[in-house]
């Protein structure tokens, strides 16, 4: 009964959605974003510091269901120390998973595999990618000296 | 208000069990489950007679109506016609000329924000409304107000979810044009008093409009009681057909009204340069209508006139009533609305406070219950009650005590699953 049911709700979402990481507001920001999904109610502020272009520290405030707060953490933990065009990639193998469609070369899947799960329900696609969205939004405004303010994926 | 009598007048009770086997959608199984439908406020399921009579209508009688001068042509327009009568009948008797068939509530709203209110409403006018409305009452009065320069003013909730009414004179003040109230919310479930906001809307010249989606399904509506000048509801949420929906007007008011769409159906003469408008209903009614599903309308009505609407408010206090009791006893949970079920129906909003309602729903789904979670299209009122989703079980007169039991077991459950309790 509970199979399907864990497939989406796996352990490591789990453990993501109740201590999520990247939880820590930063002192120094050079860029902020917010996402929003209205429809849900999802809402996510986010803080990225840089360095040298690249993502130095992240804070992911989300308030929203299991699978947004947990994709936010995911994110958190994984795109310190990334590029613009490595945090594409990862983005983009996040929207393959999501959508069972082979994954971009050259990307260590890590935790996101436990996302696949979410496929079986094409509902909640749209939690899982909103704090991706938010945060490549916000990076390449910040490349083209744009400013965003607000990212959705409804 | 709700106009069951406390006398001890006999009134025939309602069975859900046997009920339940006029309909078929509700032998399906939902992950392995039993399905346990409880969203009704979105949409009611359909009995086979209504199934059936969808079904008869495109195997024996299909035409268009109002125009063929053949056999199936009229057979099509009478069946057509029958139903606009049994909802004249049902709202308490009207006349035919009042009945409009729409899209649904939401077109029967907008054709009045169209047809009346850009005629009638001026810069500096005010346009009543309250704070629980769904967006489908409260997004045509936003822009005609942009577009006029009119003022929307909103009568508040108190904390159990009912209307303000002491303040009332402030707001529902001389310039006011158009008080539009829902009779019966979808998120908190209150039954509002719409007698007395129409009476209060008359004294000071305003027309007073009932969103009665949420109503006609669950309470007898008798709309000359109310004096409403206009009064809209839907046939899928009560056991009929989607894409078929009714707005009662007063006939002298929709007489002054101009057209909503304009084409085929809606005239009586067409020159080169001019054309003269069809009498109503006719007038509101351009181009080919929803036939087949304004047909399979009249078994719905049927259905609920045979159970008596008495029964069917009897049955949901009944349940309503077990609900909110059971739920009360889940300390995690923030229930919605008001807790006496004469002042409700049997939408019932709550939130438990560590899961995210979309959570929730996920897991109930898992369990083959179908609840509602979201804004349920009233954002400014989840925003009021400080919440930006809320989980929703909405009952019917097939749904029984022990699919209730069933949704608070999951409820517990659901703690097990996602608070390690």
């Amino acid at each position: 009964m509970n199979e399907q049911l864990d497939e989406l709700y796996r352990d490591i979402i789990m453990d993501h959605y109740r201590n999520p990481r990247g939880k820590r507001k930063l002192d120094k920001i050079d860029i902020r974003n917010e996402g929003k999904n209205p429809v849900c109610g999802d809402e996510i502020e986010m803080q990225v510091e840089l360095e040298d272009d690249k993502v130095k520290d992240i804070h992911v405030g989300c308030m929203g269901c299991a699978i947004s707060v947990s994709s936010g953490s995911i994110l958190a933990e994984m795109v310190k120390g990334k590029s613009l065009s490595e945090v594409k990639k990862i983005a983009e193998t996040v929207k393959a998973l999501l959508r069972g469609e082979p994954v971009p070369d050259g990307v260590d899947v890590g935790d996101l595999e436990v996302l696949e799960g979410i496929k079986q329900f094409p509902v909640r696609v749209k939690c899982a990618l909103l704090s991706w969205t938010t945060l490549v939004d916000a990076l390449e405004s910040h490349e083209k000296g744009k400013d965003v303010t607000l990212s959705t994926t409804e | 208000m709700d106009t069951i009598t406390t006398s001890k007048k006999e009134h025939k009770q309602l069975d859900p069990m046997i009920l339940r086997d006029d309909f078929p959608i509700l032998n399906r199984k939902i992950n392995g489950k039993d399905l346990i439908y409880l969203d009704n406020a979105a949409t009611t399921q359909k009995p086979w007679s209504v199934i059936e009579s969808l079904r008869r209508y495109y195997e024996y009688q299909n035409a268009n109506v109002h125009r063929g001068l053949h056999t199936l042509a009229e057979e099509a327009t009478s069946a057509f016609e029958n139903t606009r009568e049994k909802v004249a009948q049902f709202i308490g008797g009207v006349k035919t000329e009042e009945i409009i068939y729409t899209r649904g509530t939401t077109e029967a709203i907008n054709l009045v924000a169209y047809s009346w209110g850009r005629k009638n409403i001026k810069e500096g006018d005010r346009i009543v409304l309250t704070e629980m409305e769904h967006h489908a009452n409260l997004v045509p009065w936003i822009v005609l107000a942009k577009e006029t320069g009119a003022e929307l003013r909103y009568i508040p909730i108190d904390v159990d979810g009912m209307l303000q009414m002491d303040n009332l004179d402030q707001i529902i003040a001389p310039d006011t044009k158009l008080v539009s109230v829902t009779h019966m919310s979808n998120v908190l479930g209150t039954i509002n008093p719409v007698k007395e906001l129409a009476e209060r809307a008359h004294a000071q010249g305003a027309l007073m409009l009932v969103d009665g989606a949420q109503s006609v399904p669950h309470l007898q509506v008798n709309v000359k009681d109310i004096d409403a000048d206009f009064y809209a509801f839907s046939a899928h949420k009560m056991l009929g057909p989607t894409g078929v929906g009714i707005l009662y007007g007063k006939e002298e008011i929709l007489e002054n009204m101009e057209p909503f769409n304009y084409g085929g159906e809606m005239i009586s003469e067409v020159r080169f340069d001019h054309a003269d408008w069809n009498s109503l209903p006719w007038k509101f009614e351009a181009g080919t209508p929803n036939i087949a599903d304004a047909v399979a309308f009249a078994p719905a009505l049927d259905y609920l006139n045979d159970l008596g609407m008495e029964a069917v408010r009897e049955h949901e206090k009944e349940i309503t009533a077990y609900a909110l009791r059971r739920l009360s006893e889940l300390k995690y949970l923030r229930v919605f609305g008001p807790t006496d079920v004469k002042h409700r129906g049997g939408a019932v909003s709550f939130i438990d406070r560590e899961i995210h309602p979309h959570d929730l729903a996920t897991f109930l789904d898992s369990r083959g219950i179908a609840v509602r979670a979201g804004h349920h299209c009233a954002q400014p009122l989840a925003k009021r009650l400080g919440v930006v989703s809320t989980a929703r079980a909405s009952f019917y007169i097939y749904n029984t005590m022990e699919e209730v039991d069933k949704l608070v077991e999951a409820l517990k459950e659901a703690r097990r699953y996602f608070c390690n309790e």
